[in-house]
């Protein structure tokens, strides 16, 4: 069996983490499933330890002014706003 | 019947229009649209509850290029959450029907592009393809569909899932539409860096920044400039090696690897020398893909936190009026229980599944078991991609190992579902140019052939769809 073995405690740690509420019924299904998919996933282990040079390389381009969207179009979509500035939650 | 194809059903007209001296390549053409493709604004929900009243205040790069060359939107379709499903079932508008038996999925998760296309209300559309949503719902709705090369179409506006892996691609009736409607779509962007400023045939390591002296010419340099796909699609077959692969074959769906077969066949009875092919990386490659894509996904939807989009996230004072169950001590000011309470219901259950398992494969402790061993395998898949095209000009697989599942049936194991995508995530791990072709039916379901080619050889993954057809 999979060493990854996962508990309701460990599920609601990454929630926490990726910052989602779970209902607590959501938290005994992806405990569940979670156990399932990720003993799938051990078989990564058998995968050998491959040579690779990424193909990456700087590309530069030249450093030009253009037009980008403007400030009320950044806005339009944010559920609230403030002085032309999007609006959080409060920090106390 | 409604088959649930559109989320938002929008006419946009073409920003040009044909002349007596110059006929435009989509002129009178209706091109429906994936709804996580971005078009200024018409709302784009990719499928999420979260995004419903979205609306870009921005075109995608390839809508632009559709409305520059004459084509005419008819809307944008349903999709699976994000892209995050193969059936169009975890969308949060409700499942698109198949318009070729209507008991059964469309495919996933460009769904509602596929059915638009198979019912006629859009002669050809646009999905995304991440681990197989172009392929998978052509292959289920019996039409045609193209996963391009990773870095020949512009990913400007698709709202990303797992950027290392997706490229936008057409889907069509027939191969010559679809190839039509990629020569339209590709070609270098500035605005997406992963788009080849080259011609793609020598190393990338070999390119050379930008010269200050000479006006640079790398833009108008690109694998797609010289050619034209839908040429293609007309040229002959014979003295091509075509390899089966072998490994994808053994976990399919009898009646899917006889239709299959009978295809192999017919391109051997028009001069195709037929050779097989093994790859012991594709073992690994399903689980490869879901660790790097939900990886990505993990840290790519974080920026869902309804602050800039999305339902309110508690800015107001009254915030528990609008969220329903949210935490008291949103108000005492905790960012992060406010965003927690926002993606709790912005986001569907498999959206939820895949966030938290990238966050679980990427954080400390499990990284180098899940993410890094990922990689080692995504490289393996594509060098040995690299040795079986020493072997074949291109490679085929039945598209999907099984026929489309009846609506309802595949939702209860995640798992089960994964394991459907066996034969295209490895095209997206090692960047390569796939089509699927319908090959046939069985019991009235359509059947799908996929062609994989070398890195940049759509118009030899054409071709050869083109002999299928």
């Amino acid at each position: 069996m999979s060493d990854s073995a996962v508990d309701t405690d460990e599920v609601e740690h990454v929630a926490e983490l990726a910052r989602v509420d779970l209902t607590e019924e959501e938290i005994n299904a992806f405990t569940t499933q979670f156990a399932d998919i990720l003993a799938y996933f051990d078989a990564l282990d058998e995968v050998p330890a491959v040579e690779h040079e990424p193909e990456l390389v700087n590309v530069m381009r030249r450093d030009e002014v253009t037009g980008s969207l403007d400030q009320s179009e950044a806005l339009q979509n944010a559920p609230e706003t403030e002085d032309g500035q999007f609006k959080g939650p409060r920090v106390s | 019947m409604d088959l649930n194809t559109f989320i938002t059903a929008k006419q946009v007209n073409p920003e040009i229009e044909s002349d007596t001296e110059t006929t435009l390549p989509l002129d009178g053409v209706t091109v429906a649209i994936k709804d996580n493709i971005s078009t200024a604004g018409v709302r784009t929900t990719c499928g999420s509850a979260m995004l419903s009243d979205y609306v870009p205040p921005y075109d995608a790069t390839v809508v632009e290029r559709l409305k520059q060359a004459g084509a005419t939107i008819v809307g944008k379709t349903n999709m699976d959450e994000f892209g995050m499903g193969g059936t169009t079932e975890t969308s949060a508008y409700g499942p698109t029907k198949n318009p070729v038996d209507t008991d059964h999925v469309p495919g996933g998760s460009s769904g509602g592009s596929a059915a638009a296309v198979a019912s006629g209300a859009a002669d050809v559309a646009l999905g995304s393809d991440t681990g197989g949503s172009v392929r998978n719902p052509a292959a289920f709705c019996g039409v045609v569909g193209i996963k391009p090369t990773y870095g020949l179409v512009s990913r400007y506006g698709l709202i990303a899932y797992a950027n290392s892996l997706e490229q936008i691609g057409p889907i069509a009736s027939t191969v010559q539409e679809a190839a039509e409607l990629l020569d339209v779509i590709s070609g270098p962007d500035p605005h997406d860096a992963t788009t080849r400023f080259d011609n793609g045939e020598t190393s990338i390591s070999d390119i050379n920044p930008p010269d200050s002296d000479s006006d640079s010419d790398t833009i108008t340099s690109h694998p797609a400039t010289p050619k034209t796909y839908a040429a293609a699609a007309d040229e002959d077959v014979s003295g091509m090696t075509v390899g089966v692969v072998t490994d994808l074959l053994d976990g399919a769906d009898d009646r899917v690897v006889e239709t299959f077969r009978a295809a192999i066949a017919e391109l051997e009875s028009q001069g195709i020398e037929i050779v097989e092919v093994s790859l012991d990386s594709l073992e690994h490659a399903v689980q490869a893909y879901y660790v790097i894509a939900m990886s990505e996904a993990s840290s790519n939807l974080a920026r869902f936190d309804g602050v800039r989009y999305g339902p309110a996230g508690g800015a107001t004072e009254n915030s528990n009026e609008t969220i329903p169950n949210v935490d008291a001590n949103v108000d005492d000011g905790n960012w992060n229980d406010s965003f927690a309470a926002v993606r709790d219901i912005g986001f569907g259950e498999e959206v939820k599944r895949r966030i938290l398992l990238g966050t679980y494969a990427l954080s400390a402790g499990y990284h180098e078991k899940y993410y890094d061993k990922a990689q080692d395998a995504r490289e393996w898949v594509k060098q040995d991609f690299e040795t079986a095209f020493e072997k074949a000009d291109v490679l085929a697989t039945p598209t999907m190992p099984v026929l489309p599942p009846a609506i309802g049936e595949s939702l209860e194991d995640p798992l089960k579902l994964y394991l459907m995508d066996a034969n295209t995530v490895p095209v997206n791990l090692a960047n390569l140019p796939a089509i699927s072709v319908p090959a046939g039916e069985v019991d009235g379901l359509p059947v799908g052939f996929q062609a994989i080619g070398p890195a940049f050889g759509e118009e030899i993954i054409i071709q050869v769809a083109a002999a299928v057809e």
